[in-house]
C-alpha cells in the first residue's frame, strides 16, 4: 500500500520501517480471517489491515493521533495471528510496536489510563511486589462486584484459591543435574508465573535436570521487559532488557558456556527472540542483543533437541493442547509441545478455532475486559467442546486467563512432561483428585 | 465516477443519526479516521472515502436502510469483507457504505437436502467447515475465501481453481433472499435442489449482479460431497506454447480436471525462494493439474494425463503420492501472488478469459503489449478455464506508471474480447473494466442489461458508478432521468 509520510518523521528509522513494511501489504484482507478483534466486533478498523491503514494514517498526519485511531490500536491483542497467516509477509509485530510508541510519545492519556498503565508496569515485573498486590486483591475481591472495567477485572483476576507457597526456584544460583551432564541453559523464572504458578519453573527444573541438563538462573535477569513494552513503554522495557542481556551474557561468556537460554511462559519467549530487533539501532547493545535472542529457546524447543527420555508411567489421558498466540503466532512453534505431549503417551487433541486468541494477551485482560471476555467465553466453548481430561498450555497468561473455568485442570506443557518422565503429579491435578 | 453531490456530504451528521436510531449508535461509523480504512477493497489503486460506514447485524435493519436512504437519495455501496479486485466495494463519496459482515451465522445445514443456509456476511470456508462433519463441503473456492463473504461471492459471482471441475457460485446457489430498494423482500428459490425451477432465472440474474440489483440478506447454497481423494500433477514444459497446447490437449481427450493451473517461468522464479526449490533451467511453464474423485479413477486418470504431457514434450511430470507432496506442490501457486509482490514495488492483476485453443496467441501479444508500455509482467492462470490472471508489475512511486499499467491490462482485455473472449471471469467488473463494457457489449446489450437494472432499481442508489460506463436511461421507461442539469437525448421527442 503506497504511503506519503512525511520526510521528517521517515528520519526516525523506526517509522521509515513502518513504511516499508506498509508497502508491503497489498490489503488482501486474508489477515482479517485470524484477527480476535475482527472476528468478535466486525469493523475493519478492529482488523489488521484496518490498523495498517490507520498508523499509515497516522504517520501521514504527523503530530498527535487522535482518540479513535488510539482506541483501536489499543484494542489490538498483539496476538499476532494476523502475521503468521500473511501471504506477503507483513511484520505487522514490528508495525504496532513503532506505532504503540510513537502514541505513547504523542498522545496525551486520561489521567486514568495513565494511572492504571504505570501500575501495572510497576508490579508485574516485581515478584514481591506483585504478591503483596495479589493480598491487597484478595481483601477487595468479595467487593468486585462494586466496580467495573479494570479494576474489576484485576479483582477478577486475582486466583480465588490461597496463594501457592513460594516454589524451589526462587533464587539465583545454580540448579544441577544429578545425572551425566549434556548441557547446560539458562531458565528465565518469570515475574508473574513465578508468583502465580510456582509449580511450573520447579516441574521445568525438574524435566531438565532429569534429561542431564544444569540449569542456571542468572543474576541480575528479571522480567523481560515485555509488560512495558506491551503499553509501548520502550524507554521503561529497555532496562530489564539490558540487564538480562547482561546477566545471561556473564553465564555464556563463563567457562562452563549456554547452550540456550530456555524460557518457559512463551509470552516471555516471544519478548526475548524480539530483542535483536529492539536494540538493533544501538550499536553497543545490538550483537549482544541478537546473541541472546539466538540463544533463546521455548522449553518445548529445546526438550525436542536433546529427545524426550522414555515415559516412566503409563499416561494416555485425553490432553487438550491450548497453543498461546505467542508460541503459534509470535514464536511460530506449532509442532514440537503436541509432539512431545505425544512421546509422553497422552492423547493430544486440538482446540477448534485454535488460531484465536484467549483474550489474556499480556495486560490485555486488565486494560481491555470486555473483548478479553468475550475471547475468554469464546475460548472456554471451543476448549469444552473436545471433552478432554486435561488441558495444557505453554504460557502462564493463558492458563491464568482459563483456568478457573475450564472445569479440568489447566496445567503447563513442562509438568506433564515432568510427571510423565518421573516427576510428581502436577499440583492443579493433586488438587483435583482431592 | 459519477460527481459527489456537496448537498448530501454537508447532511453527513444529519443522516449518521437518522442511520443510528436504525442500527445503534456505535454501528455508524462517522469519524474520519475511522471511516478512512474503509476507502478501498482489495485494489488500493482506487480510493474513495465513504460518507458513513454502517454496519448492521439483521435483515431488517438493512430493509430499514434501504428505505431511509432511498427517502433521503442517499447512495448505498454494499460490502463483505473487503476483497474485491474490480473495486466492486470501492465507496462513492457521497454514498454510505453497506457492511454485512456482523450478519454472519450459519443459520441451517441439512445433510439430507444437501443445503446450507446462510447469512451473506458468513465467510466462505466457514460453511465447507460447518459441513465438513457430513462429509460434505461448499465447492467454490476462490483463493480469497478463507476471508470473503458469501453474499460476495455471490454479487460478484466468484470462481476459483476448483470451478473448472464443479462450476462457479452461481451453480451453487438454490435460494436467496434480497431486500430491494423499495424496501420489498424478495425471496427466490429454496431450501432443496431445483426450488428455483419453472420461473424466471432471477437467482441467476441476482448472481453477479455486483450489489447494483438489490442487497442480498440470505443465500441457500448446494452442498457437495468432498471428493475421497486427489492427487495432483506437476509438469514442466520447455515453452509457454508447448504448456498451452498441453492444456487444450487434456481438455480435449474429455478429462475434467479438479484444477489446472498455469505458471510461467518468472513466477517461477519468484516463489523458488519461498518454497526452498528450484526449477530446472530448461522450464519455460509449469502446468498444476489436480484429478479428482475414487481412488481408482484418480489413478487411472494420473497415467492417461501423464501421457498426454509426455506427448506434448513436458520435461518432467511428477504426481503427488500423499496429502503432504499435494499441499507441497499446491504451495508454489498458492504463493504466487505474495512472491511477485515482493519482487515488485506493485503489481496490477486482470481477469480477462479466453477460449483455451487462443492461450499461446494472447499469451505472445502479452509480451508485445510489455515492450510497448515497458512495463514487466508475468502469468499465473486457471488455464482449464481460460480465465487469465496476468500480473503486470509497477511501482506506484513513478508518476504515471499505475496508468500505464492500467492502460496495459486494457489492451490485454480488449485483446481477449477481440479473440471471442469475456472481460472476466471472475472478479467481476466493478470501477476496474467498467470503461471496457462497450468494447465487449454492443449498444443495444448494454441498453437491455441496463433496463434490467432499472427494473430492480430504477433509483439507481445501488452502487453507482459501478459496471455500467454511462448511467442509466430510466427516463424511457417512464422517469426522467436528469443527469448533471441536463435530459439524456434532449431532441429525443418525449410524450
Amino acid at each position: 500500500m503506497l504511503s506519503h509520510i512525511p520526510q521528517k518523521l521517515l528520519e526516525n528509522p523506526d517509522i521509515a520501517l513502518s513504511g516499508d513494511i506498509i508497502g508491503n501489504c497489498v490489503h488482501c484482507g486474508i489477515c482479517l480471517s485470524h484477527c480476535p478483534t475482527y472476528t468478535v466486533i466486525h469493523n475493519e478498523n478492529d482488523s489488521p489491515r484496518g490498523r495498517i491503514f490507520l498508523i499509515r494514517d497516522m504517520y501521514e498526519k504527523g503530530g498527535a493521533p487522535d482518540a479513535k485511531t488510539v482506541e483501536h490500536l489499543d484494542r489490538c491483542l498483539t496476538c499476532l495471528a494476523c502475521e503468521a497467516i500473511c501471504p506477503s509477509g507483513v511484520e505487522y509485530s514490528k508495525l504496532i510496536g513503532h506505532a504503540r510508541e510513537y502514541v505513547e510519545a504523542n498522545y496525551t492519556r486520561s489521567h486514568w489510563q495513565r494511572a492504571v498503565r504505570s501500575t501495572l508496569e510497576m508490579l508485574l515485573p516485581r515478584p514481591e511486589l506483585f504478591r503483596l498486590s495479589l493480598y491487597a486483591g484478595k481483601l477487595g475481591r468479595p467487593f468486585r462486584s462494586l466496580f467495573s472495567g479494570t479494576i474489576r477485572a484485576m479483582l477478577d483476576m486475582v486466583p480465588k484459591n490461597p496463594l501457592p507457597a513460594k516454589g524451589n526456584i526462587n533464587k539465583p544460583g545454580l540448579y544441577a543435574t544429578k545425572e551425566t551432564r549434556k548441557k547446560r541453559v539458562a531458565l528465565l523464572t518469570g515475574c508473574v508465573q513465578n508468583t502465580l504458578d510456582p509449580a511450573i519453573n520447579d516441574a521445568t527444573v525438574r524435566l531438565l535436570n532429569r534429561h542431564g541438563v544444569d540449569v542456571v538462573v542468572a543474576r541480575g535477569a528479571g522480567c523481560c521487559g515485555a509488560p512495558a513494552e506491551h503499553m509501548g513503554d520502550e524507554d521503561k522495557a529497555l532496562p530489564y532488557v539490558k540487564a538480562n542481556i547482561d546477566a545471561w551474557l556473564r553465564e555464556a561468556d563463563s567457562p562452563e558456556g549456554l547452550d540456550a537460554i530456555v524460557i518457559n511462559a512463551s509470552g516471555c519467549g516471544t519478548s526475548v527472540k524480539a530483542y535483536g530487533h529492539a536494540l538493533r539501532n544501538d550499536p553497543a547493545w545490538a550483537t549482544k542483543a541478537a546473541r541472546v535472542s539466538a540463544l533463546a529457546k521455548d522449553i518445548t524447543e529445546f526438550m525436542t533437541t536433546i529427545g524426550l527420555n522414555k515415559p516412566a508411567i503409563e499416561t494416555g489421558q485425553r490432553v487438550v493442547y491450548h497453543s498461546a498466540c505467542s508460541m503459534q503466532h509470535g514464536q511460530r512453534i506449532t509442532v514440537q509441545p503436541k509432539a512431545l505431549l505425544e512421546e509422553a503417551g497422552f492423547e493430544v487433541l486440538d482446540v477448534p478455532e485454535g488460531y484465536l486468541c484467549c483474550g489474556s494477551a499480556g495486560t490485555y485482560n486488565l486494560l481491555q475486559p470486555e473483548i478479553a471476555n468475550e475471547l475468554k467465553a469464546r475460548k472456554l466453548k471451543n476448549l469444552k467442546s473436545v471433552h478432554a481430561q486435561i488441558a495444557a498450555s505453554g504460557n502462564i497468561g493463558c492458563i491464568t486467563q482459563l483456568a478457573d473455568e475450564a472445569g479440568i485442570p489447566f496445567v503447563h506443557t513442562a509438568e506433564l512432561l515432568d510427571w510423565a518422565t518421573g516427576g510428581p503429579l502436577p499440583p492443579a491435578m493433586t488438587e483435583r483428585a482431592h | 465516477m459519477p460527481p459527489a453531490d456537496p448537498a448530501i456530504i454537508a447532511r453527513r451528521n444529519q443522516l449518521a443519526t437518522g442511520l443510528r436510531a436504525i442500527v445503534g449508535k456505535e454501528w455508524v461509523i462517522s469519524e474520519e479516521s475511522e471511516r478512512a480504512p474503509y476507502q478501498c477493497d482489495g485494489i488500493t489503486a482506487y480510493m474513495a472515502m465513504p460518507l458513513l460506514v454502517v454496519l448492521p447485524a439483521s435483515a431488517d435493519e438493512i430493509r430499514s436502510i434501504l428505505l431511509f436512504c432511498k427517502k433521503h437519495s442517499v447512495k448505498i455501496v454494499p460490502r463483505g469483507s473487503g476483497t474485491s479486485l474490480s473495486g466492486g466495494a470501492l465507496p462513492v463519496e457521497d454514498g454510505i457504505l453497506l457492511g454485512t459482515a456482523r450478519l454472519c451465522n450459519i443459520l441451517e445445514v441439512d445433510p439430507l437436502e444437501r443445503i446450507a443456509r446462510v447469512q451473506p456476511g458468513v465467510r466462505n470456508i466457514t460453511v465447507s467447515e460447518a459441513a465438513s462433519p457430513h462429509g460434505l463441503c461448499y465447492m467454490p473456492d476462490p483463493s480469497s475465501q478463507i476471508i470473503s463473504t458469501i453474499g460476495g461471492n455471490v454479487a460478484e459471482n466468484a470462481g476459483g481453481v476448483h470451478c473448472l471441475k464443479y462450476g462457479v457460485t452461481a451453480n451453487h446457489i438454490l435460494g436467496l433472499e434480497a431486500v430491494l430498494m423499495n424496501g420489498d423482500v424478495l425471496r427466490l428459490g429454496g431450501n432443496y435442489l431445483g426450488a428455483a425451477e419453472g420461473g424466471l432465472d432471477l437467482i441467476g440474474v441476482l448472481t453477479g449482479s455486483e450489489g447494483l440489483l438489490a442487497v442480498i440478506t440470505e443465500i441457500t447454497v448446494r452442498l457437495s460431497p468432498r471428493p475421497e481423494t486427489a492427487r495432483v500433477l506437476s509438469m514442466s514444459f520447455p515453452s509457454v506454447d508447448a504448456a498451452c497446447h498441453c492444456v487444450g490437449a487434456i481438455i480435449g481427450s474429455g478429462i475434467i480436471p479438479a484444477g489446472l493451473e498455469f505458471m510461467d517461468r518468472k513466477v517461477l522464479d519468484a516463489v523458488a525462494p519461498l518454497i526452498q526449490e528450484t526449477f530446472d533451467a530448461n522450464t519455460a511453464a509449469l502446468l498444476i493439474c489436480e484429478l479428482d474423485g475414487s481412488k481408482a479413477e484418480v489413478d487411472a486418470l494420473v497415467q492417461t494425463v501423464t501421457a498426454i504431457a509426455r506427448k506434448e514434450s513436458a520435461l518432467e511430470v511428477r504426481a503427488s503420492t500423499s496429502d503432504a507432496e499435494r499441499e507441497r506442490i499446491w504451495r508454489s501457486r498458492k504463493l504466487a501472488f505474495a512472491a511477485i509482490g515482493k519482487i515488485c514495488r506493485d503489481y496490477y492483476c486482470t481477469d480477462g478469459t479466453i477460449p483455451r485453443n487462443r492461450l499461446p496467441d494472447v499469451l505472445a501479444k502479452m509480451a508485445v503489449f510489455s515492450e510497448k508500455y515497458g512495463l514487466d509482467y508475468a502469468n499465473c492462470f486457471h488455464a482449464g478455464d481460460g480465465n487469465l490472471h496476468p500480473i503486470i508489475m509497477y511501482d506506484s512511486r513513478k508518476p504515471g506508471d499505475l496508468e500505464k499499467a492500467e492502460a496495459f491490462g486494457a489492451d490485454v482485455l480488449r485483446t481477449c474480447v477481440d479473440v471471442g473472449g469475456v472481460l472476466s471471469g471472475e472478479h467481476g467488473i466493478g470501477v476496474e473494466k467498467r470503461d471496457l463494457m462497450t468494447h465487449q457489449f454492443t449498444a443495444t446489450d448494454l441498453e437491455q442489461q441496463q433496463t434490467l437494472r432499472c427494473a430492480f432499481d430504477p433509483t439507481e442508489l445501488l452502487n453507482p458508478g459501478k459496471m455500467f460506463p454511462t448511467p442509466c436511461r430510466c427516463a424511457e421507461f417512464g422517469r426522467m432521468h436528469v443527469h448533471n442539469g441536463q435530459l439524456r437525448f434532449p431532441d429525443v421527442p418525449r410524450f
